[in-house]
């Protein structure tokens, strides 16, 4: 037997490494969301409610693919840290105690992380269908509570004419005028995706997707899988509700449905039209989503709900993961095409 | 050293039930450092059940598992595999959408406690990268770095499973037949990786590829029904008749 003498192995050398070492990277193509959001400010600007609508839809996903797309968690029940999020900056400005917007937006993160800790560590212990149908019940409990504590909350009707401080003292949010809100989603969303996008090129957020990938080896390897998903939720939580928080201010009131079964549906359908654990999915199927259901709930008022459907039931079929399953496979051919001699 | 050292992992009266049946009946077994053991048993003799508990999968309902002279019964698997302790599968268990690079690093990310960090990314950690490299060298993995698990072959995804259990640097490591489904021409790439691993390890194999356990081992274990059948060296137990009765004789007796 001849000895073996292991060449040491560069990182920066092989390609896979340089895969691993470079994909956080930022690309040229990750500005076009952002000047897409700034072109459409100027270009539409009689539809920047629908645009801040659309920016907190994202935010939403976001916090959502993180867990459902990175540590595959399955829930049907994420509208809970959304309306907690709402709920949080509503009632403190409501009832006078805290009506600053930035701030607001660190306390809904901080009330909707505590229910996150709290539900997750209890939710979490249960995988697949058990833990469906426990998250879908956690959701069902919380609006029915937010409902019964109509002295507080406002019950059905919710609670409107929240006062709003401006930001910084000066940029209002006014219900007619809509320019604050937009701006101000766009920077929270813009923060928000940053720090998703950090947590998943990390060490953290590889071992989330270990956790996806095969749980049972991630055991093997000596994770504390629990607490990685716990946290991971409680993270996700606290964008969740900063994305509701951000609804709340920019609508100035907040209602039942920030908690509803239809939220905690959508999102999921968001990520599943545009694709999970890939970051872009979110912003893929909220503008893919929100834009096709304006439109077709104008063109056909009755049966807009129908086109959905159907989009959904083709994408399912045929894509692997939504939109970016579409997409993905050919960009990955085109370049294979370009570096081929 | 000490002729009465202590051993790296013991097992005493080790028993696990389940209902009625008796997997893994008062198993007595020792792994010293640097041996290179073998369990061989015909099927249902509770081999990878026996692993199992050695691993912490599992908890024994009698007896207790030993690692240099401390308790670890009640430790749970994660626990284990910090204090030493890797095994592999009988059957792949990879993140079979991941890349072979990212299986590994995972692994020794894990180990070397980066796993747990939010901020800096996974490529920066460059001490993570190049550990997980070298061992993709070593098991000849360099070519298929970048292809996803359900991309490789079987054989070669074995290959992976080895590295995964390496990159956790361990004291002790369980090979849950490790040539399963790896074809021959492959079979001495895990051989070689085995014997270059560093020599205080006990490495414990269950293998039915009887060539293998005899190049491999200097002390096999028979478990037959449950409990220890016969043990001794290579040489006793292939002349041991009662084990070429009830196991070798039925594969044709290597030799």
């Amino acid at each position: 037997m001849t000895t073996q003498t292991v060449a040491a192995v560069r990182s920066d050398v092989h390609p896979a490494a340089r895969t691993l070492a470079e994909r956080h990277r930022p690309r040229a193509w990750e500005v076009v969301p952002w000047l897409a959001a700034i072109a459409f400010f100027f270009a539409l600007p009689t539809h920047l409610g629908f645009g801040t609508e659309l920016l907190i839809t994202i935010l939403f996903a976001l916090s959502l693919d993180l867990v459902l797309g990175y540590a595959g968690i399955v829930t049907l029940g994420h509208a809970v840290f959304f309306g907690v999020g709402a709920y949080t900056v509503g009632m403190l400005a409501k009832y006078g105690i805290w009506s600053e917007p930035i701030t607001g937006l660190l306390i809904a993160a901080a009330a909707a992380a505590v229910v996150g800790l709290g539900s997750g560590l209890v939710l979490l212990r249960t995988t697949g269908l058990t833990l469906l149908m426990l998250t879908l019940c956690t959701r069902a409990l919380l609006e029915e509570a937010a409902n019964l504590g109509h002295d507080w909350t406002g019950g059905f009707d919710g609670l409107d004419s929240v006062p709003i401080q401006p930001i910084f003292g000066i940029f209002e949010f006014n219900p007619l005028y809509l320019t604050t809100q937009y701006v101000y989603a766009l920077v929270v969303l813009f923060v928000g995706f940053l720090i998703v996008r950090t947590i998943v090129y990390a060490p953290f957020g590889q071992s989330l997707t270990g956790i996806r990938e095969n749980t049972l080896r991630m055991h093997a390897v000596g994770a504390p899988v629990n607490a990685r998903l716990v946290t991971c939720y409680t993270i996700s939580a606290a964008i969740a509700g900063v994305a509701g928080a951000v609804w709340a201010q920019a609508n100035l009131y907040v209602n039942l449905s920030t908690l509803g079964l239809d939220r905690a549906a959508t999102v999921l359908i968001i990520l599943a039209l545009g694709g999970y654990g890939r970051l872009y999915g979110a912003f893929i199927g909220a503008i893919l989503y929100m834009v096709l259901s304006h439109y077709l709930a104008k063109a056909y008022p009755t049966a807009w709900q129908l086109g959905l459907g159907l989009l959904l039931m083709v994408i399912a079929l045929c894509a692997r993961n939504g939109m970016i399953g579409i997409v993905e496979p050919l960009l990955q051919r085109w370049r294979r095409v370009r570096s081929a001699p | 050293m000490m002729v009465t050292a202590t051993p790296l992992l013991e097992t005493r009266g080790l028993t696990c039930r389940f209902g009625a049946f008796t997997a893994v009946d008062g198993v007595d077994f020792r792994l010293m450092a640097g041996a290179r053991q073998a369990i061989i048993g015909p099927n249902g003799a509770g081999k990878t059940t026996f692993i199992n508990l050695l691993a912490g999968v599992l908890r024994p309902t009698a007896g207790q598992v030993w690692l240099e002279g401390s308790n670890i019964t009640a430790l749970a698997q994660a626990q284990r595999v910090k204090r030493g302790i890797a095994r592999t599968f009988q059957i792949n268990r990879l993140f079979r959408g991941l890349s072979v690079l990212e299986n590994v690093y995972i692994a020794v990310a894990e180990r070397v406690g980066a796993a747990p960090a939010m901020l800096r990314p996974a490529g920066r950690r460059r001490e993570v990268l190049d550990e997980a490299l070298g061992l993709i060298e070593t098991l000849r993995l360099v070519d298929d770095a970048e292809r996803r698990i359900v991309e490789l072959p079987y054989g070669r995804q074995r290959l992976v499973e080895i590295a995964i259990a390496l990159g956790l640097a361990p004291r002790v490591l369980l090979l849950d037949e490790p040539m399963a489904g790896v074809p021959g021409a492959e079979a001495h790439i895990i051989l070689d990786a085995i014997d270059r691993l560093p020599r205080d390890i006990g490495v414990l194999i269950i293998e039915h590829a009887m060539d293998v356990v005899f190049r491999f081992a200097r002390y096999i274990t028979v478990l037959v029904r449950g409990a220890v059948f016969a043990a001794g060296t290579p040489a006793a137990i292939r002349a041991n008749p009662d084990v070429r009765a009830v196991y070798l004789g039925q594969e044709g007796a290597h030799g």
